[in-house]
């Protein structure tokens, strides 16, 4: 069988999108946000925590993807554990 | 009519620029995964079934991704908004069962038997009769409620955003398509799984600060409690409200055998948009793990969706008003996660809210049109128009399918914008296919004297009992108020089902024995309904066994503390 061995990874996917998400909120919150943006989230800086947030699950991501590579078996009987 | 006008307005979300920039990503994101995904298809199995190919952890989001679409999402948050914490039925008892169900017991014969589709099965344990009935009742079910999903989908962007909505429609089409056409299955359930992340990141943030505006959980106690629903809207049980049974205890047999037994296993077990995820996994293993995997964040869902829903209902003065049984903003209980959504966030969250919502739609639609190609095209196309052609022509077909069944989705949804009833209508309309297919797969994989006419007989009865219930409440012969009439229908489909299924195997011819191998419990050798416990399969945390009894536990938990 000709397969392509050509799967990305999607957990790297994930984590660029998520980064781009929480540094754009992160400095939307710290550096764009007045009163008004404020007291509409009831206090909350929700820009910013929710940045911060999205960039640990984007480091969580990349981690778990450098740490467990994707391994591309020749055949599907000769799997190894990744 | 100049209040529902304003009541429009009043949803009108102040989006700008940064949102709609966060939004561009997201769809350059969703169009790359397309692409990307597009090298890893070189034939039909490739493009309609992932290769089976894939990890458990995706196949699993995708699984809860796939189900999480605009009906549901919206839905859910209303009825949290309208009956309180009884919606949580609709997950611990309306899901989680059925879903590790599905891995522990059924996906052996899934799976094992390396059928493609649903259908499939039906056609090699019972041959024609129940594989055609089967097939072109899924067929068009999943064309008609994309178009459902695609029109739900527009009115939402028009309602939030002000877009007409044909160009919704068609914009939100043309994105499917790109991705479902380019890359198949794999793009389809990749970006299921980008979906889940962004949906839970937009709908997070929103329940924790809607909790916070209400003073934390003590304050949504509080004000629920001095509401107009009243403490009983804080408790699942026994949720009279929601099953329109005043008896407490035949509320509570309703909710287990109705919604719990029948619609939820008829959904979750023979759904082939939900079954298509973990026949596309790499392993037996990762196959029955899918489900299971998927009832973890299925169970935590109702935290983020119907919460916000009750706390809609306590900050969104409109929708205060309507519980309070003031109507007159012209606001309904489906408005409630938009509305919390303009009421609470500011720009920039406000663009992640908007891509989740898109994005959770989008993955309805793409469910669905990725499991009608493959029905099309290996249960229609295949077995009963072209036979025999090389797998490049299957794959082109596969392409085709995926065009064509989404030219029609265009097609319903305009017909749902100018008929806004009908969306109630097909949607019950196909609940009636459901709920007597599990009793047919049960009795197929676990009798093995069932004979073929008993498969399709016992089909077409169940979903004659159903629509005779719902015709019945309908025109008011029967008094069923809330969802006690789609639960009655779906009992009466069960029991009509195995009861005619019975009696017509007694007069007719069992199917051969040797014909049933790898379909029917008793004719599977034990060796070929294992699954491998070595390489990536291996580990305790990887038993399907440990993962299924760990999320009933954990259901019943959840249960016990917000029950």
């Amino acid at each position: 069988m000709a397969h392509k061995a050509g799967l990305f990874d999607l957990r790297l996917v994930i984590a660029v999108l998520f980064g781009i998400y929480g540094v754009v909120l992160a400095v939307v919150g710290l550096g764009f946000t007045d009163e008004s943006d404020l007291a509409k989230a009831d206090g909350l800086n929700i820009n910013l925590w929710s940045g911060v947030g999205m960039v640990a699950l984007a480091a969580l991501f990349a981690a778990w993807a450098l740490l467990r590579p994707v391994v591309v078996p020749d055949d599907a009987d000769a799997r190894e554990g990744a | 009519m100049p209040v529902l006008a304003e009541a429009q307005a009043d949803l009108r979300l102040d989006a700008g620029p940064l949102d709609y920039a966060l939004l561009a990503i997201y769809f350059a994101f969703v169009l790359g995964i397309g692409f990307l995904a597009r090298r890893s298809v070189s034939s039909s199995l490739d493009f309609l079934l992932s290769g089976r190919s894939l990890p458990a952890w995706v196949t699993g989001l995708a699984f809860i991704s796939a189900n999480l679409g605009a009906i549901e999402l919206l839905g859910m948050a209303a009825n949290g908004a309208q009956y309180g914490m009884a919606t949580v039925h609709y997950y611990w008892i309306g899901a989680i069962p059925a879903m590790v169900f599905l891995g522990l017991v059924m996906m052996p014969f899934y799976y094992g038997s390396k059928v493609r589709s649903v259908p499939e099965f039906l056609r090699r344990r019972f041959g024609k009769g129940a594989h055609l009935v089967n097939a072109i009742s899924f067929a068009v079910a999943q064309v008609l409620i994309a178009g459902v999903n695609l029109y739900a989908l527009a009115f939402l962007l028009n309602l939030m955003l002000g877009w007409p909505i044909p160009l919704s429609v068609v914009i939100a089409a043309l994105i499917v398509l790109a991705y479902t056409t380019l890359g198949g299955l794999s793009a389809a359930i990749y970006n299921e799984v980008l979906q889940f992340f962004v949906i839970v990141a937009a709908l997070l943030p929103l329940t924790l600060v809607g909790l916070h505006k209400v003073g934390g959980w003590q304050g949504l106690v509080d004000r629920v409690t001095a509401g107009p629903g009243g403490s009983e809207q804080l408790s699942a049980w026994p949720a009279t409200e929601l099953t329109g049974v005043q008896n407490p205890v035949l509320s509570v047999l309703g909710i287990v055998f109705g919604l719990g037994f029948v619609l939820s296993f008829g959904y979750w077990t023979t759904n082939f948009a939900e079954v298509q995820r973990a026949l596309s996994a790499k392993s037996m293993s990762a196959a029955r793990r899918t489900p299971i995997i998927g009832a973890y964040p299925k169970a935590l869902i109702p935290f983020v969706v119907i919460i916000p829903g009750i706390i809609a209902a306590l900050v969104v003065p409109e929708l205060a008003a309507l519980k309070a049984g003031d109507g007159s903003s012209g606001i309904v209980y489906n408005n409630a996660l938009p509305a919390l959504i303009g009421e609470l966030l500011p720009n920039g969250m406000l663009g992640i809210a908007i891509t989740g919502l898109l994005a959770s739609f989008m993955a309805g639609v793409a469910a669905n049109v990725s499991s009608f190609n493959t029905v099309f095209t290996y249960d229609l196309w295949q077995d009963y128009i072209r036979k025999d052609r090389p797998d490049e022509y299957y794959l082109r077909i596969g392409r085709l399918a995926t065009v064509g069944g989404t030219v029609v989705a265009i097609g319903t949804a305009f017909l749902a914008a100018g008929y806004g009833n009908i969306m109630d209508y097909i949607q019950a309309l196909f609940s009636f296919f459901n709920a007597p297919l599990f009793a047919t797969f049960i009795l197929a994989m676990f009798w093995k004297r069932m004979s073929a006419a008993a498969g399709w007989i016992g089909l077409v009865a169940g979903t004659l009992a159903a629509v005779l219930v719902f015709v019945l409440a309908e025109t008011g012969v029967v008094d069923l108020p809330g969802q006690g009439a789609s639960f009655v229908g779906a009992g009466a489909a069960f029991v009509v089902d195995i009861v005619v299924s019975v009696a017509v195997t007694a007069v007719t011819r069992p199917v051969p024995e040797e014909r049933l191998v790898g379909l029917v419990y008793s004719l599977t050798p034990k060796e070929s309904r294992r699954h491998s416990t070595t390489g990536e399969d291996a580990g305790w945390y990887r038993s399907p066994l440990v993962l299924g009894v760990g999320v009933l536990a954990l259901t019943v938990v959840l249960n016990i503390v917000f029950g």
